[in-house]
């Protein structure tokens, strides 16, 4: 029965539409990965010697034994929002003579093989052996340490199984388990129970008698068994046909006709961010990457390399232009058929696409403001970066957007989400945001800082000045690439 | 009125439409028959634009349809539900169209006043996104959508199919007032005989890409489609 399932999801992955186009980011990914593993792979050979100068006389492995909690937490977090879980397409099973619980064991063994299983064990496996044979430990009880570390990396797994499956249709439901865990980490910092300590402790007996492994082994058992009734339960249409929305609030955005003709696609963009899930996400993203000047401004190590504040200062202003212009018009891939044959002007279809991009610009830019806090020069440069954004960018990114013919899913979560992702994404990032830097830095090398943010700024202007034109440009272009973005974006991906 | 001219499309070397002449008159209820594959819902495509015939054209009322856009304000459609807007509610979805199609909001609820039986208090004031609505349901808003705002010409492909009897006798009902009273070129494809007879008043038959029947319909329509199809 597991043949079939596995030769059943090998023909959907080599059988898929998308599978050549996609190359390039496997080949990336691919690179991404092999660059995790060695980092780990080092990590863990350089271990200990690194343990024994960070925490001198110290036993190395009761200290690594202290940090395992962090590494689980983190591990558990990092998974949480990254990893993603094996699905299995239920429906075309459920009338089959399949038997229920073989295609969750499958799921479940399946879950099994991520690269963030074999990252700890990169670390664990090499630090063991050193432990092995620099310490004095027997091979049985770093035997027996690994196998624990082993089980708790499984613990994690199919933790964060759970927590997804269980509790992902409901944030509520994980209130609970975050809780615990704020009470832990403030127990911890206030050191009235410090459970990193406590583990240790525990690691330690273990390590002093390694028969104890049978209780740790238990805990992915237990997880195993949990996230199976649980799947179990699940193993019915009923969840997936069941009537999701009930009542949805509906609001005519009555203010939003003063736009005049645009009005009608700036209330669908409107409502198309704020009721898919891919979409809003990135209007989050945008404001968590308001916070990114902290990591640059206070950092004496950029001071003397202002070109990177170029680069920090288009990704402020232009972070949501950036995440939502780069997939235009893929976000209306699911309907664009329709929209194409509607009596729909394609130059008010993209000024209301420019012209929210460019609200967007101006919101992100004025919270910006309070960077004066770290000099008046980043608040020019910013000022700078804003206009050539709205100028120049946002054409760019139109422009680009033409060449798009990959559907985009708007109910998808957007973690790790490379659907959609072509290498038109790719070459629209040096225009985007190398070209200013180089712009920047070389005005500023040779002539001055004002001189080269005045550059910056004019090339804005200019760009709005001549937008009307720019506009109708694209939107030429747009109406000659309709059939290939209309063929392109009926492909669904699996 | 539409006249197809030296109209084909053909796919890797693999000819899917052949259509020497067509010419359906202003006002006219056409009925395109065939098995699959026939080429109906390409013909559409192309009618709508969506894809480029390999030789010939088409003209709407005058306007070549892959040269111009002139096409779109008196023409409408509804093919599958990729026509449809899934995180609306059926309500902004009509406002929608009926916008492009400049009509305001109480032209638009003056006009769906008269569909409350059609949609049967399934559709109207559930507040739930289209998305949400079964596929019949989805396919009711998307054929009244495609009446919104006075078209001239409408084009629906497979309409009967998927609707529950009841409603497949109440869209004949607003197909024939649509050529009839109002002088609406209706365009649509179906597999069922006896619904696309009772409706069309010119029934062409397709095979394979190609017309091989052109006829009126009159009583014995029926009779002769199913001969044809018997093979």
């Amino acid at each position: 029965m597991i043949k079939h399932f596995v030769s059943l999801q090998w023909k959907s992955f080599f059988r898929s539409a998308s599978l050549g186009k996609d190359l390039a980011i496997r080949i990336l990914m691919g690179f991404l990965a092999l660059y995790f593993i060695l980092s780990f792979l080092i990590l863990g050979i350089g271990l200990y010697p690194l343990l024994s100068e960070l925490y001198p006389g110290e036993e190395q492995l009761s200290v690594a034994n202290r940090l395992v909690i962090y590494w689980v937490s983190a591990d558990l977090l990092v998974r949480f929002f990254i990893q993603t879980l094996p699905v299995m397409d239920i429906r075309p099973l459920l009338i089959l003579p399949v038997h229920k619980g073989k295609a969750i064991h499958y799921l479940l063994l399946k879950s099994l093989f991520s690269l963030f299983n074999l990252f700890p064990l990169l670390v664990v496996v090499p630090f063991a052996v050193y432990c092995a044979v620099e310490g004095n430990y027997g091979p049985g009880s770093m035997l027996a340490w690994s196998m624990c570390m082993l089980c708790l990396v499984m613990g994690v797994n199919y933790l964060n199984f759970l927590l997804k499956k269980k509790f992902a249709g409901d944030i509520k439901t994980l209130l609970p388990f975050i809780l615990v865990a704020i009470v832990l980490s403030v127990l911890e910092h206030l050191q009235v129970f410090e459970i990193s300590i406590f583990l240790g402790k525990m690691l330690d007996v273990l390590v002093a008698r390694p028969y104890m492994v049978v209780i740790p082994v238990l805990l992915p058992v237990f997880l195993y068994l949990w996230n199976y009734a649980a799947l179990r339960k699940r193993f019915y249409l009923d969840a997936s046909l069941e009537s999701k929305a009930g009542q949805v609030n509906t609001s005519d955005m009555g203010w939003v006709r003063k736009f005049g003709d645009i009005a009608p696609f700036l209330q669908l963009d409107l409502k198309l961010i704020w009721r898919n899930k891919r979409p809003k996400s990135t209007v989050w993203l945008s404001l968590f990457f308001l916070a990114y000047g902290l990591m640059f401004y206070p950092n004496p190590t950029y001071s003397d390399m202002p070109a990177w504040y170029v680069f920090v200062g288009i990704f402020i202003s232009g972070a949501f232009m950036i995440n939502f212009g780069q997939f235009i018009p893929s976000w209306d891939s699911p309907y664009y058929g329709m929209m194409m044959s509607q009596n729909i002007p394609l130059k008010k279809y993209l000024a209301s696409k420019a012209g929210l991009m460019a609200f967007s610009v101006v919101v992100l830019y004025l919270l910006s403001l309070p960077y004066a806090y770290f000099g008046w020069d980043i608040v020019v440069l910013n000022t700078a970066c804003a206009l050539y954004n709205i100028g120049v960018n946002i054409p760019v990114l139109l422009f680009a957007g033409a060449y798009n013919k990959k559907r985009v899913d708007l109910e998808k979560s957007p973690f790790l989400n490379y659907q959609g992702t072509g290498a038109a994404q790719f070459i629209v990032v040096l225009p985007l945001l190398i070209f200013p830097l180089l712009v920047w830095y070389l005005c500023y090398k040779f002539i001055s800082f004002d001189a080269a943010s005045s550059v910056l700024a004019l090339m804005g202007i200019a760009g709005i000045m001549g937008r009307d034109f720019l506009m109708t440009a694209i939107g030429d272009l747009y109406r000659k690439r309709k059939y290939i973005a209309i063929n392109g974006f009926k492909e669904k991906e699996s | 009125m539409i006249i197809a001219n030296d109209l084909t499309k053909t796919y890797n070397g693999t000819t899917v439409l052949r259509i020497e002449e067509l010419t359906v008159p202003s006002g006219q209820s056409l009925g395109l028959v065939g098995n699959n594959g026939a080429g109906k819902t390409t013909f559409f495509s192309l009618l709508l634009d969506l894809i480029r015939p390999t030789s010939g054209y088409i003209i709407n009322n005058e306007v070549m349809v892959n040269k111009s856009e002139d096409w779109k304000p008196f023409t409408s459609a509804f093919i599958d539900e990729s026509f449809l807007i899934g995180y609306l509610t059926p309500e902004e979805y009509f406002y929608f169209t009926g916008e492009l199609r400049g009509w305001n909001r109480a032209d638009v609820d003056a006009f769906l006043v008269k569909y409350g039986q059609f949609f049967n208090g399934e559709i109207l004031k559930r507040n739930k996104y289209l998305r949400d609505l079964s596929k019949g349901n989805q396919k009711k808003v998307g054929i009244v959508a495609a009446v919104i705002g006075n078209p001239k010409v409408v084009i629906l492909d497979e309409p009967f199919a998927n609707l529950d009897p009841t409603t497949q006798i109440r869209l004949k009902e607003i197909v024939r007032e649509l050529a009839e009273d109002n002088g609406v070129t209706v365009l649509i494809s179906s597999h069922d005989l006896m619904h696309v007879t009772d409706v069309c008043k010119r029934i062409v038959v397709l095979d394979k890409g190609e017309i091989v029947r052109d006829m009126q319909t009159t009583p014995e329509t029926l009779k002769e489609l199913e001969m044809i199809f018997a093979g």
